[in-house]
């Protein structure tokens, strides 16, 4: 993680040099031929995207994406505002049903499964592929309730013992036990914008996802906040896939181990971390993580 | 730190305009405290007219009496059978003290006119005292006895005793200022105006009937109207699809709103009593006519009440796996209900305001019994009020005051408990 976080700092300061005043055009449309540069395919993936196109009515959102999410790494997507990384993570676990007019096409894979088939059942998938939102997102209940939630309904425990014991190790795993032990019963939502956050990330990890989805989680928080979860999720990656969206590229450089760079619809290049931000490939990559636009 | 010269001018141009903006300010300010004053002025002089005619309504004139409990007339074979004390001549029990009182009375017309000043209700008053206990039969108590609605105004001054004189000759008014003079008038709590059902007597009617019968139709009304009113509010917010029929189905909600009420009384006559064979006056009916008038605003509160609650709790509920029933139910319902029980209950104290469509359903019919259910003919409280307007005794006029009062009360109860209700479970996100 120290490496890619020098490299880019390298980079940057050896690139500021040249960089024009003003900003370039950004091109409109990279032309349906277009084939993302990179290795979109790992070895043995916890998912597997095959030419994904969303479309907001009559909007065209993501355009043909392939990619593979490797298990038990961090996987970074970054891009400018509109760029379609947000929507492509919400295929994921199928967030977008719940957006009016927007239609999902493609292959989408969990384990093999085509998470679109018709006869898939979209709860089971919520609980193996989870997600922590962009703003901090706690229930108007207990600490305790929030944990509990996930597996109540899902009936993980069967006893209030063995659900106490998942609130504890999923604040323990989230890193927040030793601050909310003590106040089990208060509100979620009288924690701080952090404890909130990683309260939020505590939630889903008590239901044991495979893959968890995190949307921009630090937008909302300070710096201090941010070095936390930050942290977290590095530990998480241990037992969990997590892919994740962000608009800060030195986040996306400290936490995760590859980097998918969207551009107006399109994944324009894949690699990992160190490689996308020490030496980019394509030139609209190069020109975001430069800072040329975005 | 030196200014340039046009920084120094924006300063002086800001400090101008200051002075205009403040006293723009402070205009808009005086407009919306004038607009507020003048609603309190209007809302002060209605609660100070209807106070001050009907506070005298709970109280009433008595007229005390030596009255014998004479067995020869109360149960000559001496059976102390029930039926027959039920059925005994009291009004000979009461006119003998007051023969008494006025031995010069003579002539049958004097004689009516002074047996006139009791209330028949005070025979219904020895009636359930000798029934409660018939060791009374042969004793001599001292009782107040209810004063008859025109006794009861003279006293109370409403009638002036000029007026009395010249309406009723002078005996009325030299027999009251005799009893005046030995103490035997007195004014007693009004219990009667909160438990009898109406009458013709004034001083024998009360809310109680009107009270029984808006409670019933309420009852029926909520438990109709809200169960009803949430789960349409939930389906066209929660699963409906956006399409025509529901744009429809919403721009009918909102015109329903807006329907005058007799139209839905109207229906009521139509289907439920014509149609479907439903008595008539019974609170069931204008429970359901209600039901149909109040579910509008029940669908929109309810509806306002789904919309405001975050998306992102449904996301929230959503990303660990609920299904999108168990994230209604466990999370936005829960969230949602203050608002949908505020709409509820301001919902039902219209409902409880409610006259032009009962009066379609024959709810505004002469009812003395107190309905002992939904489905026995009684009448509400604003309709009592409706028909005691319509009386000429002078008595019905402060009657109708002090039921406009507990009306009121009533309504001020409901809309107070719907803004702590909304107070206490607001939630902050």
């Amino acid at each position: 993680m120290n490496t890619s976080e020098t490299g880019v700092l390298e980079a940057g300061a050896v690139r500021s040099q040249s960089v024009p005043k003003e900003k370039h055009k950004v091109q409109e449309d990279l032309g349906s031929g277009f084939e993302t540069v990179g290795d979109v395919r790992v070895a043995d993936p916890a998912m597997s995207t095959t030419d994904v196109q969303v479309f907001y009515g009559d909007k065209h959102a993501i355009k043909n994406v392939s990619l593979d999410i490797a298990q038990n790494q961090v996987i970074a997507m970054i891009g400018p505002s509109g760029c379609g990384k947000s929507t492509y993570l919400r295929c994921l676990n199928r967030m977008n049903d719940t957006i009016d007019g927007c239609r999902v096409e493609g292959e989408i894979n969990l384990e093999g499964q085509d998470i679109y088939d018709k006869k898939l059942d979209v709860v089971p998938l919520r609980a193996r592929v989870g997600m922590v939102f962009q703003k901090p997102n706690p229930f108007p209940k207990s600490v305790y309730d929030n944990i509990a939630y996930g597996p109540k309904i899902h009936g993980l425990a069967s006893n209030r013992a063995e659900l106490d014991e998942i609130v504890e190790s999923s604040l323990r795993r989230a890193g927040l036990w030793e601050e909310v032990k003590d106040r089990m019963d208060a509100p979620g939502t009288g924690l701080s914008g952090g404890q909130q956050q990683r309260l939020c990330i505590a939630r889903t990890i008590a239901v044991e996802p495979e893959v968890i989805l995190m949307d921009e989680p630090c937008s909302a928080l300070d710096p201090i906040a941010t070095a936390k979860v930050e942290e977290l999720i590095d530990e998480l990656r241990e037992n969990f896939t997590i892919a994740i969206v962000t608009h800060s590229m030195q986040q996306a450089a400290r936490v995760s181990q590859r980097t998918a760079y969207f551009h107006l619809g399109y994944l324009v290049e894949v690699g990992s971390t160190t490689d996308i931000f020490t030496n980019p490939t394509h030139k609209l990559t190069e020109d975001y993580i430069t800072g040329r636009f975005g | 730190m030196s200014m340039s010269k046009s920084q120094s001018r924006t300063a002086e141009k800001v400090e101008a305009s200051l002075k205009r903006r403040y006293a723009k300010e402070k205009r808009f300010k005086m407009l919306g405290l004038t607009a507020i004053g003048l609603g309190l002025l209007f809302v002060l002089v209605l609660f100070v007219s209807i106070i001050s005619n009907g506070y005298t309504a709970f109280v009433q004139t008595h007229i005390r009496l030596d009255v014998t409990f004479d067995a020869d007339i109360i149960d000559p074979d001496g059976t102390r059978d029930p039926a027959v004390l039920r059925r005994a001549d009291y009004r000979q029990i009461i006119r003998a003290p007051l023969r008494e009182l006025f031995p010069e009375v003579s002539g049958r017309r004097e004689k009516r006119e002074l047996y006139a000043l009791v209330s028949s209700g005070a025979e219904r008053q020895l009636s359930a005292m000798v029934l409660d206990d018939p060791s009374l039969i042969g004793q001599t108590r001292e009782l107040w006895l209810m004063a008859d609605d025109e006794v009861d105004m003279v006293v109370k001054g409403h009638i002036s005793r000029e007026n009395a004189i010249a309406n009723r000759g002078e005996r009325l008014v030299a027999w009251l200022e005799k009893l005046e003079g030995e103490e035997r008038v007195g004014s007693r709590f009004n219990a009667t105006f909160f438990t009898a059902g109406d009458s013709r007597e004034p001083e024998q009617s009360g809310i109680g009937g009107a009270v029984a019968g808006s409670f019933y139709t309420l009852i029926v009304t909520l438990l109709l109207s809200f169960p009803i009113g949430v789960a349409a509010a939930v389906y066209l917010e929660e699963f409906a699809p956006r399409n025509r029929l529901t744009d429809l189905i919403e721009v009918n909600i909102n015109n329903l709103a807006a329907v005058p009420s007799i139209v839905f009384g109207l229906l009521g006559l139509a289907m439920f009593i014509n149609v479907f064979g439903m008595p008539r006056s019974a609170p069931l009916v204008g429970g359901l006519v209600l039901t149909l008038m109040t579910l509008p605003t029940i669908i929109i509160a309810a509806r306002a009440a789904l919309k405001s609650v975050p998306p992102s709790i449904r996301e929230a509920a959503l990303g660990v796996g609920a299904s999108k029933m168990q994230t209604i139910m466990h999370h936005v319902l829960p969230l949602a209900m203050p608002g949908m029980l505020t709409g509820a209950i301001i919902g039902m104290a219209q409902a409880l305001g409610e006259t032009a469509p009962l009066l379609m359903i024959g709810m505004v019919a002469f009812i003395v019994d107190i309905p002992g259910g939904p489905l026995d003919p009684a009448t509400v409280l604003p309709v009592q009020i409706y028909l005691w307007a319509d009386s000429p005794e002078r008595a019905f006029v402060e009657r109708t005051s002090a039921a406009i009062m507990v009306l009121l009360a009533f309504l001020i109860t409901m809309n107070a408990l719907a803004v702590i209700l909304r107070r206490k479970f607001e939630r902050r996100w």
